[in-house]
């Protein structure tokens, strides 16, 4: 039984032997960390907007002056005709269009039906609809100082605690995320080319004429790529920690166990991925860009799974990242320990398991 | 000369199975799944109502909450600990707390407290739904407000409408926005990862030898290597435009010729990326880590999940050099706004110039001599 170790130290030659590839499997999570920690932002800041202001009295004046100084906005256009209006819109610089109607101050005083139109550019939903609340928040906070009344009787005070991210940082939103992306891909794509390159090698052939068994090869190459990814797992912690500033507010050992367990399991995905293809191509793009796009998309970790449609769900709950993504939430940004994660613990193990013994059944000892 | 080595590349392409059901399966699978998970439209919060008063009001305003239709009520529990138990295992979002005596506090004090509670892991989810939340409170305050000083005249005061208009997305629906840019995404990754797998598995296999000693040109082994991809990329293409029009009735707004028009030239531009990676790439392994390294920060710096008005100046700066950007804007703009050629130039120059720069330096980078 002194093969195994012997085994493990070939692959890691392999891996020793191609610096580059080992550098960009190291760099790739503190990438990602820097991409979502500081410049990915679901944040509306220094949105471009358009003003077509017909009055140009006092106080469309003062509103302009009140966009023009918040953060949320610049204005970079002040229109003459409403028929510019489509046009700016379709050279795609401006997100909104803020356009009052005549005779503004005067209606606004007298009558008290003065009218501002927010036209934003609906193409991106969520924008649109945050820069519509923002304008409207200085719109009516110029209309309230106008406003001579006092405070009003039967008032309720809403007090709001905001719960795990008071400071509403994106970063505690996609720590998770990221950690089960890369983790979930780097591990996949690794193993799965491993043995995808020695069958298109032919060097397979020669691990299978020996008398190891089929267990010991597979535990031999998925080893290694453990190492590996734990060190990845330490880097993100570490990162997260001390740059991005996310605490780790729940058990470490808790978070170290269902990272390990979650580890093995894509590792295992990587195996069955690479004993069904010949090819490394053909194991690549399956385990990167097949595996890539539902793992963004379908995990939880960009947009909410509770939102999707149900089969969309189900599909959701086949992917080890979903599980890993709401188990890491709960531990490290909600404070929780084991005992709150144990289904996903299970789950987890239970889908490593799984892809375990089916990759072995499916391992031939036979080349066609 | 081409023209041998264009049949070859095509049988190459085909001998492989996998390779020309992807192409077709992708952009097929991609756009029939993905626009319908990519909503960051926030709908449904699930709120857990904590009445410790069991009064009238107290009943009328989680009634008025959860008739808004923004909350889907998760649960009435009985008492705070229980609730935040909720929030702590993911199944409630936001906690609406009204303490005892409200009613009476209300009447008698003319003013009471309520606590909102929101799970802000997500940010977004969390602030809006205790905006909303506040929002639904001070209505219900106004609301008792008229009931109570019935009679009294309404004081005239300064007021003036604010009417929000969504262009073309009225009703702010996410795959509107998101096919356009899904189709960008299913694009790059086709016209990007195929490429650079392309030259780097003939070094592996050796055949790339064979191909040294020829008398085929640079330009013309780089160009038969260019050609495939491009007639790919234009089938998917044409696969998502065929789903958009069957599954959720888009039709581009602007000129169908003008997004091919760009389309061709994106193709062109991520694929000459890709045999860059490929030739500089020792192993298969090499490129597609690389690869994969270059295409996830194309995506994300491109503007596709999230606004690029809002990221820090460093990132604006960086998001110029996604060819993905520039595409993703030439698609919502042509796709949902109908934009022309001439509104588009400053995004085909920076395309042109992405496809110029890539293809040359991929010429120039592929060495018949080792």
């Amino acid at each position: 039984m002194n093969q195994l170790p012997v085994f493990i130290r070939k692959e890691f030659h392999h891996i020793l032997r191609d610096p580059w590839t080992m550098m960009m499997l190291l760099a790739l999570p503190i990438l990602m960390l820097v991409l979502f920690g500081f410049a990915i932002t679901t944040e509306v800041k220094n949105a471009h907007i358009a003003i077509y202001d017909p009055s140009n009295d006092a106080a469309t004046r003062a509103i302009g002056a009140r966009f023009g100084t918040s953060e949320y906005f610049k204005v970079v256009a002040e229109l003459r005709t409403p028929e510019e209006i489509d046009g700016i819109f379709r050279f795609g610089d401006v997100s909104m269009v803020v356009v009052f109607g005549d005779g503004f101050y005067e209606n606004l005083v007298r009558t008290g039906d003065a009218q501002v139109l927010l036209i934003a550019d609906g193409t991106d939903p969520n924008t649109a609809s945050t820069l519509v609340n923002y304008a409207s928040a200085i719109v009516s906070s110029y209309q309230q100082e106008l406003s001579p009344l006092g405070e009003l009787p039967y008032r309720i005070h809403s007090e709001v605690r905001l719960l795990y991210n008071p400071r509403m940082k994106g970063a505690y939103n996609f720590v998770p995320g990221v950690m089960g992306m890369v983790l979930m891909l780097i591990c996949a794509m690794m193993t799965s080319i491993s043995i995808a390159r020695e069958k298109e090698k032919g060097t397979m052939e020669i691990l299978l004429v020996s008398p190891m068994k089929p267990i010991v090869i597979i535990l031999a190459k998925t080893i290694p790529y453990f190492v590996l990814s734990v060190v990845n797992l330490a880097t993100i912690l570490i990162m997260s920690v001390f740059v991005l500033e996310v605490p780790i507010a729940g058990s470490l050992p808790a978070l170290v166990t269902v990272s390990l367990v979650f580890i093995f399991a894509s590792l295992a995905l990587g195996l069955l991925i690479s004993s069904a293809v010949q090819t490394q191509v053909v194991a690549l793009l399956i385990s990167g860009m097949a595996l890539m796009m539902p793992v963004i998309l379908l995990s939880g970790m960009m947009f909410p799974v509770e939102n999707m449609p149900r089969p969309l769900q189900w599909f959701s709950r086949v992917l080890p990242a979903s599980w890993y993504i709401v188990a890491v939430r709960k531990i490290m940004i909600k404070g929780l320990g084991l005992a709150s994660i144990l289904k996903e613990l299970s789950v987890l193990a239970g889908m490593a398991l799984a892809l375990i013994v089916v990759s072995l059944k499916r391992f031939r000892i036979r080349l066609e | 000369m081409l023209r041998f080595l264009v049949e070859k590349e095509f049988k190459q392409m085909l001998r492989n199975a996998f390779l020309p059901r992807l192409i077709v399966m992708f952009p097929l699978i991609g756009l029939l799944v993905f626009p319908l998970a990519a909503d960051f439209e926030i709908k449904g919060i699930r709120l857990v109502a904590v009445d410790n008063d069991h009064s009238s009001y107290s009943r009328r305003l989680v009634d008025k909450v959860v008739s808004s239709g923004w909350f889907s009520l998760a649960r009435v529990e009985g008492a705070y600990d229980d609730a935040i138990r909720l929030v702590e295992l993911g199944t409630a979002d936001v906690i609406l707390e009204l303490p005892p005596h409200f009613e009476r506090d209300l009447i008698r004090e003319k003013t009471a407290g309520v606590m909102i509670s929101a799970d802000t892991v997500n940010g977004t989810k969390g602030g809006l739904g205790s905006a909303y939340l506040s929002g639904i409170v001070s209505d219900f305050a106004s609301e008792i407000r008229g009931e109570l000083i019935a009679g009294t005249p309404k004081p005239v005061v300064p007021a003036f409408t604010i009417i929000p208009r969504f262009r073309y997305n009225p009703h702010l629906k996410y795959p509107i926005s998101m096919v356009p840019a899904l189709m960008v995404m299913v694009l790059s990754m086709l016209a990007g990862f195929l490429p650079a797998l392309n030259i780097v598995a003939e070094k592996e296999s050796g055949t790339i030898e064979q191909m040294n000693v020829t008398p085929v040109r640079k330009f013309d082994f780089i160009l038969s290597k260019l050609i495939p991809y491009w007639v790919a990329g234009f089938i998917s293409l044409s696969i998502c435009f065929v789903v958009a029009r069957v599954f959720y009735g888009m039709i581009p707004a602007g000129n169908l010729a003008t997004i091919y028009l760009f389309a061709s030239v994106f193709v062109l531009a991520m694929s000459g990326f890709g045999l860059v990676i490929s030739n500089y790439a020792l192993s298969i392994q090499q490129a597609m880590f690389m690869m994969f390294f270059f295409v996830m920060t194309f995506i994300l710096m491109s503007g596709l999940y999230t606004p690029i008005a809002g990221m820090p100046a460093w990132a604006q700066m960086m998001s110029n050099f996604s060819p993905l950007k520039y595409f993703i804007r030439v698609m919502r703009l042509v796709y949902l706004k109908g934009s022309g050629f001439s509104e588009l130039a400053s995004s085909f120059a920076a395309l042109g110039g992405f496809a110029v720069f890539f293809n040359v330096w991929a010429v120039i980078s592929y060495r018949k001599s080792a």
